[in-house]
């Protein structure tokens, strides 16, 4: 599971893609039933896209989407994969709504911004974005964006809806 | 001119009049989350589905339920599985796989378990009446869509949510807006419901309905048969739709019924006289769970003249890169698929008999057939048609998901060209990334296998 601190400002290095990025480029549906743990998980990232990403990529970094990122199939690895190489947030204009609820449940951001925020981002540039009002912050200025609704910051915050369901029921049982 | 126009009757979300008209998806969401008000569009309810989907990936689900530390399934008889994925096993580790499920279906009782062999799960789940119109069913698979063909709400969510499903019984779920999709006019020979899909998620592109439900309506919708409604809705999950929706006809009612009544006789063993006022029983709540959207509901609606669709072809590598067939290059095939949760019924089965029948595939290529489910393979074999599916040159394969997201049994090779029955087409779908996948309705998908070449059904059938 990621981090479980409240995280109010996200920075890293920026790694920008266009429109419907599916998730059998984000993570091959050959893969899905036989790549176990998360070294092998996170060694396939983007690999039918992007071969470059998963040997550069640093924790931290911060992945950026047009429209429809992550549409396709239900495969939750399309998140883990970004999650085990270290990426807390992903950005786009767009989700595919699968990926948009797996990335939630599983403690990563998924961030729904204004096609000029993640225009404002450069492949490779530092981009910071501040959760609490609902900012992205580039070398090219500042966009706002909708700040995360109370119902799923609890869930991210809590590092994804596992840890947030046992909490739930620890506090039923108790 | 285009066969789709836009409509916007009211802007965006504002309802109709008087303000009280409902979409099907709030209806649905209502009554999944035990409310007596409409939820507003866009609010989140926490949610009690009917039915809870799994199949190949239930091992992966466990895992993640065994965290949450709990002895027993909260809602072991909501819970239903499939083993459709890889089936039969083509390696340890599938087969391994599939162990694991067993173990847990039994360790757990879960009644509805369906194991490889029996089909595609939501082709299963159909057959066996599993969902009534109404339902909310949530499935770990992307094509959950699929039970709007009986006006149910079904959605596809991730393996962690299913996880927590079996630990509570219930999810968030935001209410979607909705999209109507109207469709009024005739289909030309030869040109099905697929068609009707691809154009319309050509012409509005992949995301077109991305968080929404798309309700259709109009009188080309409520003349398909139930495999037909079965694609259209099916096919949503590839135009961005959280879920899809026709409204149920008699032939749906009657459908489930004979099903449900079969069943409840199987199971206690009724006599003649019994099933038939079960049937009729069952009938009767069958409707009267049944929802409709009111008149006037909220949301933008697109209107299709199917008299003016084409066959289509959606071109590599993706859905919406649709064009019509006639328009299409020279473009030879290595293989052709039949099959898959969009297009491997007995009606597409039908449908690729009539153009194969006393034919032969063109040298050079080859057709895989995957029929959706045991039961229509077993129809198919009694009226003759593996024979001449065989006899034409075809391989044909168990019933399950086949080589349509590229685990096994008819993967392609580098450089290779597929025509596909399936609903993806995306790059690396059928195993490798540099092979290209075209989709199209299962006569366009038999045509090519005869010509070699990807052609409509009326190049071979003169
Ligand atoms: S047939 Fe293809 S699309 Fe349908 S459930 Fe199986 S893998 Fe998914």
């Amino acid at each position: 599971m990621s981090c479980s601190a409240p995280a109010e400002i996200l920075m890293g290095r920026a790694w920008k893609y266009g429109d419907n990025i599916d998730t059998d480029v984000i993570f091959p549906g050959r893969f899905t039933y036989t790549a176990k743990g998360r070294e092998e998980i996170a060694a396939h990232a983007l690999e039918d896209l992007d071969p470059e990403f998963a040997s550069g990529v640093r924790p931290g970094d911060i992945v950026l989407g047009g429209r429809n990122w992550g549409c396709g199939s239900s495969r939750e690895q399309a998140v883990t994969t970004l999650l085990y190489n270290g990426i807390r947030v992903v950005v786009a204009v767009s989700f595919g709504r699968i990926f948009y609820r797996n990335a939630i449940n599983q403690g990563l951001w998924a961030l729904t911004v204004p096609p000029e925020a993640v225009a404002s981002a450069r492949h490779h540039g530092e981009v910071e974005i501040d959760l609490g009002s609902g900012l992205l912050r580039s070398s090219r200025g500042e966009t706002p964006f909708q700040a995360p609704t109370s119902e799923l910051r609890r869930i991210v915050e809590a590092g994804g809806l596992i840890p947030h369901v046992l909490s739930q029921l620890k506090e039923a049982g108790s | 001119m285009s066969p789709v126009s836009r409509f916007t009757p009211s802007t965006g979300r504002v309802p109709a009049d008087d303000g009280t008209a409902c979409t099907f998806a709030q209806k649905a969401l209502a009554r999944a989350a035990g409310l007596s008000e409409m939820p507003a569009v866009g609010s989140i309810v926490t949610a009690r589905p009917e039915v809870v989907l799994s199949h190949d990936n239930t091992a992966a689900i466990v895992e993640i339920w065994r965290q949450l530390d709990q002895a027993r399934v909260a809602i072991p008889d909501r819970l239903a599985i499939t083993l459709d994925h890889a089936v039969p096993a083509p390696t340890p580790r599938h087969a391994a796989n599939h162990a694991a499920i067993r173990r847990f279906v039994a360790e757990q009782g879960i009644r509805r378990f369906y194991e490889a062999g029996r089909g595609i799960c939501h082709q299963v789940l159909s057959e066996e009446a599993e969902v009534s119109p109404g339902d909310l069913i949530l499935g770990a698979d992307s094509h959950t869509p699929h039970f709007g063909w009986l006006g149910a709400f079904g959605a596809g969510i991730g393996r962690t949510e299913v996880a927590a499903l079996w630990a509570t019984g219930e999810l968030w779920l935001t209410v979607p807006d909705s999209l109507r999709v109207c469709i009024e006019g005739e289909l030309s020979p030869w040109v099905s419901a697929k068609d009707l899909a691809l154009t319309l998620i050509g012409r509005e592109g992949a995301d077109g309905a991305l968080y929404r439900c798309v309700e259709f309506s109009g009188a080309c919708v409520d003349r398909l048969g139930l495999s037909e409604r079965m694609v259209l809705a099916n096919m949503m999950a590839e135009f961005g739709a959280k879920a899809s929706y026709l409204a149920p006809t008699g032939e749906v009612f009657e459908y489930l019924a004979d099903r449900v009544a079969a069943r409840k006789a199987r199971e206690s063993g009724f006599s003649e006289s019994d099933i038939d006022s079960e049937r009729q029983h069952v009938l009767e709540r069958l409707r009267e769970r049944a929802l409709y959207p009111d008149p006037g509901a909220p949301g933008m609606e697109i209107r299709i003249d199917a008299s003016r669709v084409q066959a289509q072809v959606s071109c590599p590598h993706t859905v919406d890169r649709t064009m019509d067939v006639s328009q299409l290059g020279r473009i030879p095939v290595d293989q052709a698929f039949l099959g898959t949760c969009t297009n491997g019924r007995l009606e597409d089965l039908e449908l690729a008999h009539r153009v194969l029948r006393g034919r032969r595939l063109s040298s050079g290529t080859r057709l895989l057939i995957v029929p959706a489910s045991s039961q229509i393979m077993a129809e198919a074999a009694e009226r003759g048609w593996l024979v001449d599916f065989v006899a034409a040159g075809a391989m044909i394969g168990t019933p399950g998901c086949g080589p349509c997201m590229g685990n096994h049994m008819g993967v392609l090779a580098e450089g290779e060209v597929c025509i596909s029955s399936a609903n993806r087409n995306f790059r690396g779908r059928m195993g490798t990334r540099d092979a290209e996948i075209y989709l199209a309705s299962p006569a366009v998908v038999a045509a090519s296998a005869v010509a070699g070449r990807i052609c409509s059904p009326e190049e071979v059938v003169l």
